[in-house]
């Protein structure tokens, strides 16, 4: 509830979170201009405080431009582990003379504001109640370099060294990482060291460092990684043995395909000498840069039919461009893994702030009757290990699984537990008959013979005359014959209908945790995660018990009708305007609409926990 | 409908090819294309080149997209997987499927709807791309399963069934394929199996994207192909009498091309077109002479025919891809999944 609202009421002046500002507990917001090499230096600030041991996480909100436009980053600290996106900051370095005047307002009371005094700051954008350090950077930085590129990347590394002094970065932790990062390249390395020195030394002789609220090595991160959800996303394509990947640049999934590349070529490739005493490289992965998504994803649809593992990675419009073969993979019945960055739509939308919005766009893709396996990943963890199960399932059930990681997940750094291999794992390839199977059955029919979760045997082209049979996308029969015969079309979209409902058994369960006669509760996905932890805790320290599922996989499982059964109202907080999360649980999960209260965030920033915690009160009190 | 099965009469006469296989086995369903349509011909030519060339059928992979010519692949070479997919995707759905396993031969059979309209695009980046396999573009100019609508290979003039002429330059997919760096260029004639089948097999065995054109008449709806302004139709009339549910038999056009020279083949409904074929000294191997050759043919109203040209020594999508000799989907999972203590070690540096 808002504080003035309370004012008004005569009710006492209680903020929305417990105020955190304290011994690692902070937030610290960057305003720079895109394309000027700033991203190295907060990376540098979010890497030493993860080193540190501390809870961290790192936001980028980053504009649809290459160089020239505002941009800012937003590091969270939380020794208590709250690292969903900051509602207020601390320190605010702004370095973006453009914004000056919306950076100065987003400084909560009694925070600080860092800025280049090498020109004057606007008289009039002064407030009372922020503290401002100025530091003559882009002066002090002029007198030492003279180069104009090295000056702009060194005036960032510089107040990278003042904050390293204000918020207490341990100065060794700093140092290592940029030895790890410049190594073998001596004089980088002197140079981004003098500039860090610099902004360290100016801050600790001009300012009372450290400030109220600082940095303490703690033990938090112990067995974690700070990790991107795309690289990880990449990685578990790796692990699940993908060979194919086609795909067409897209923000923000572009990485996901640039990452595997890299991990393939590391991986995968391998050098051999041929008889005449050549090196020849041989690549074990075939990675299709397409014309456009119908492309990307025909490539994916054509190398599963021929029995590879493929994927493909997009956003957004990517999805909508592929329906009509999303629809081809499922009636034709052909394992696809796509897998969908979400950005914040409809249309080209906003390319680089995140939503969840392509749920119900990827539940029921294509025209016709359709219904897809979905994967809501929360962390970069997830999106691993359910990369991984996405092949598992696309194969299992021969269809299309979508995985629906977000922009938020798939571009910022995350603090993860380490990911973990089980080398005895092996392919799920589902029901696939080679040439000795095919010898023992009398004719092969593709689309007969289901099993007991409704899955029919395939054949790869290539093998033998007799697993021949012709894959259409027009109506056929159970013989895999051309139909427009009622019966004979409609034994195959039942089964198809059947088979999805038996795919919920396999889909990863809900994260549920529930307290004894709680009566209300949060149901989400995805990102939310960590928002919605921390103001369930909000709620918990003022005697107000909600239980928690989230959401992993769809179709949904009878655990999650049951837990919506189970309490009196859930809401439900997912980040989309038209709540399409609550519409596919009322459509699929049996849910009675009134049971389920949206709780949205649609502006295309990362969900807070104050964002959840207003949208919970304001949804009561509209109750009362 | 491709339910229904061809009988199969065993003839002890029939010859065998190396592997044993007579001519029977490159057969598929029976045809449900109307009678006498060029395509069965382009059909019947594809059976042949695959028997001549001992191909093992279950290594052949038929691949199209949709409309009249993407019928065509139910009706030969029942012994091999095919995939009728949907309009105009064709190509990007055989490259997926040659990218997992290079040891098929890919044939993909489409229409001038399918690759020169809605799927233009992806066949332009197949031909970059270098895909390897036969495609076949059975081209007639009109869109006939949707009963006579123009496509991009109408030529200005030609008319359609109610008599509205074409005013837009249609596509000559010979020359698009040259401009963009095909390495295998060629264009035959429906009616025309004795220079059609060398080239399907000339074609086939490229080791490379192999684009044959095949101008295969509309019986029913149109065959104004090749026409030019200075060729009229007389067939106004009768295209008034062809309704929906009657579609009367018609005879396959066919004639044997001659070797240099030009002659001019009459269509059912009296459209004519002349086909060119090359001249002995014409060197398939120049690039920019093909170009020229096939644009000069075209300003004089002519269809040149043969192999317009050929380049054995660029690289496949394979070799561009430095991708194993071996298919893909024969790597055994220990030789593409990293495995735990990699894991381990890569995760050393995101600390």
């Amino acid at each position: 509830m808002k504080t003035e609202e309370k004012a008004q009421r005569g009710e006492p002046d209680e903020p929305a979170l417990p105020k955190r500002r304290g011994l690692n507990e902070f937030a610290l917001k960057f305003a720079t201009v895109n394309g000027t090499g700033s991203a190295s230096a907060n990376n540098l600030i979010l890497r030493s405080i993860f080193r540190m041991g501390v809870p961290v996480s790192g936001k980028n909100l980053f504009p649809s431009n290459i160089q020239g436009l505002p941009t800012w980053y937003e590091i969270r600290v939380s020794g208590e582990g709250n690292t969903s996106r900051a509602a207020e900051f601390d320190l605010m370095v702004a370095m973006n003379g453009q914004t000056y005047a919306s950076d100065v307002a987003a400084v909560s009371p009694g925070g600080y504001l860092l800025y280049d005094s090498s020109w004057p700051l606007p008289k009039l954008l002064l407030r009372p109640e922020i503290n401002f350090l100025g530091i003559p950077l882009a002066k002090l930085i002029g007198e030492i370099f003279s180069d104009s590129r090295q000056r702009i990347l060194m005036k960032n590394i510089a107040y990278a060294g003042a904050v390293a002094a204000l918020v207490g970065i341990d100065q060794e932790v700093i140092l290592e990482l940029l030895s790890e990062r410049f190594g073998s390249r001596k004089s980088l390395f002197d140079a981004n060291r003098e500039a860090l020195q610099l902004g360290f030394d100016y801050a600790e002789s001009h300012f009372a460092c450290p400030l109220p609220f600082r940095l303490e090595t703690m033990a938090g991160n112990d067995g974690k990684i700070l990790i991107d959800g795309n690289t990880a996303t990449a990685m578990g394509c790796l692990y699940a043995g993908a060979t194919v990947a086609a795909w067409y640049p897209i923000t923000p999934a572009t990485s996901v395909a640039e990452k595997f590349r890299s991990l393939c070529e590391r991986y995968r490739r391998v050098e051999e000498t041929t008889a005449n005493g050549a090196r020849e490289i041989r690549n074990n992965f075939l990675i299709l840069q397409a014309e456009d998504e119908l492309a990307a994803i025909g490539m994916v649809i054509g190398a599963s039919w021929a029995g590879a593992r493929a994927f493909t990675s997009t956003s957004g419009p990517g999805i909508s461009l592929m329906n009509e073969q999303i629809g081809l993979a499922y009636y034709t019945e052909i394992p696809a893994v796509i897998v969908d960055v979400q950005r914040a739509g409809p249309s080209t939308g906003m390319p680089t702030r995140v939503q969840q919005a392509d749920i119900m766009a990827c539940a029921y893709a294509s025209h016709g009757d359709t219904k897809h396996l979905l994967l809501f990943p929360a962390d970069p963890k997830e999106c691993f290990e359910m990369a991984v199960l996405s092949f598992d399932l696309a194969e299992r059930f021969q269809t299309p699984v979508m995985l629906l990681s977000d922009l938020d997940i798939g571009m910022n750094d995350w603090v993860i537990p380490r990911l973990e291999w089980d080398d005895s794992y092996r392919p799920d390839r589902g029901r696939v008959l080679g040439p000795a199977e095919l010898e023992q059955i009398e004719e092969f029919f593709r689309y007969d013979d289901a099993d007991a979760e409704f899955v029919t045997p395939r054949t790869l082209p290539g093998f033998s005359e007799r697993g021949a049979y012709f894959t259409r996308g027009s109506g056929h029969d159970r013989f895999g014959r051309y139909t427009e015969d009622a019966e004979g079309y409609q034994q195959v979209v039942d089964r198809l209908a059947a088979k999805h409902r038996a795919a919920s058994a396999h889909m990863p369960p809900p994260v549920v945790k529930r307290h004894p006669g709680a009566r209300f509760a949060v149901i989400t996905v995805g990102s939310c995660e960590s928002a919605v932890i921390e103001a369930i805790g909000y709620f918990a320290a003022r005697d107000l018990q909600l239980d928690y599922l989230r959401v992993r996989g769809f179709p949904f499982s009878s655990e999650i009708s049951s837990f919506i059964e189970d309490h009196e109202r859930c809401f439900v907080v997912e980040q989309n305007r038209d709540a399409q999360l609550r519409s596919l649980l009322i459509l699929e999960a049996g849910a009675p609409a009134g049971n389920l209260v949206p709780i949205l965030s649609y502006g295309g920033l990362p969900l807070t926990a104050v964002q959840v915690i207003e949208g919970i009160e304001t949804a009561w009190k509209d109750e009362a | 409908m491709t339910s229904i099965s061809k009988p199969r009469i065993p003839l002890a006469t029939l010859p065998a090819n190396e592997i044993g296989l007579t001519v029977r086995d490159y057969e598929g369903a029976m045809s449900t294309l109307c009678a006498g349509c060029g395509h069965d011909s382009v059909t019947a030519a594809l059976v042949r080149s695959l028997f001549e060339l001992s191909i093992p059928p279950h290594r052949i992979v038929k691949m199209s997209g949709i409309g009249c010519s993407s019928k065509t692949p139910t009706y030969f070479a029942s012994g091999a997987h095919g995939f009728n997919s949907v309009h105009g995707r064709m190509a990007p759905i055989a490259a997926g499927a040659n990218a997992a396993n290079r040891s098929s031969i890919h044939i993909g059979i489409s229409g001038d709807g399918d690759s020169l309209s809605i799927g233009a695009g992806h066949l332009v980046h197949a031909i970059r791309r270098n895909v390897r396999m036969l495609y076949v573009i059975e081209n007639n100019g009109v869109y006939g399963l949707t009963k006579g609508q123009f496509s991009a290979s109408a030529d200005v003039g030609s008319t359609a069934k109610h008599g509205e002429a074409n005013e837009v330059a249609p596509i000559d997919p010979v020359q698009l394929a040259l401009s963009l760096g095909a390495t295998f260029v060629a264009r035959g004639f429906s009616g025309d199996k004795a220079q059609l089948v060398p080239i399907l097999k000339a074609a086939l065995e490229h080791r490379g994207f192999a684009l044959v054109d095949v101008i295969s008449p509309c019986v029913q709806f149109n065959n104004h192909v090749g026409s030019t302004k200075s060729y009229h139709y007389v067939r106004d009339h009768e295209l008034k009498e062809i309704e929906q549910d009657f579609v009367p038999p018609m005879r396959e056009t066919a004639a044997r091309l001659p070797h240099g020279g030009t002659i001019v083949v009459t269509l059912p409904d009296g459209g004519r077109i002349r086909f060119g074929t090359l001249p002995e000294e014409y060197d398939p191997r120049d690039r920019g002479a093909a170009l020229h050759y096939a644009a000069q043919a075209q300003q004089r109203g002519e269809i040149p025919t043969g192999v317009l040209f050929v380049d054995e020594g660029t690289r496949d999508i394979h070799e561009l891809n430095s991708t194993p000799d071996e298919p893909l989907i024969s790597l055994p999972f220990e030789a593409l999944c990293p495995g735990a203590d990699a894991l381990a070690r890569f995760q050393d540096g995101f600390q």
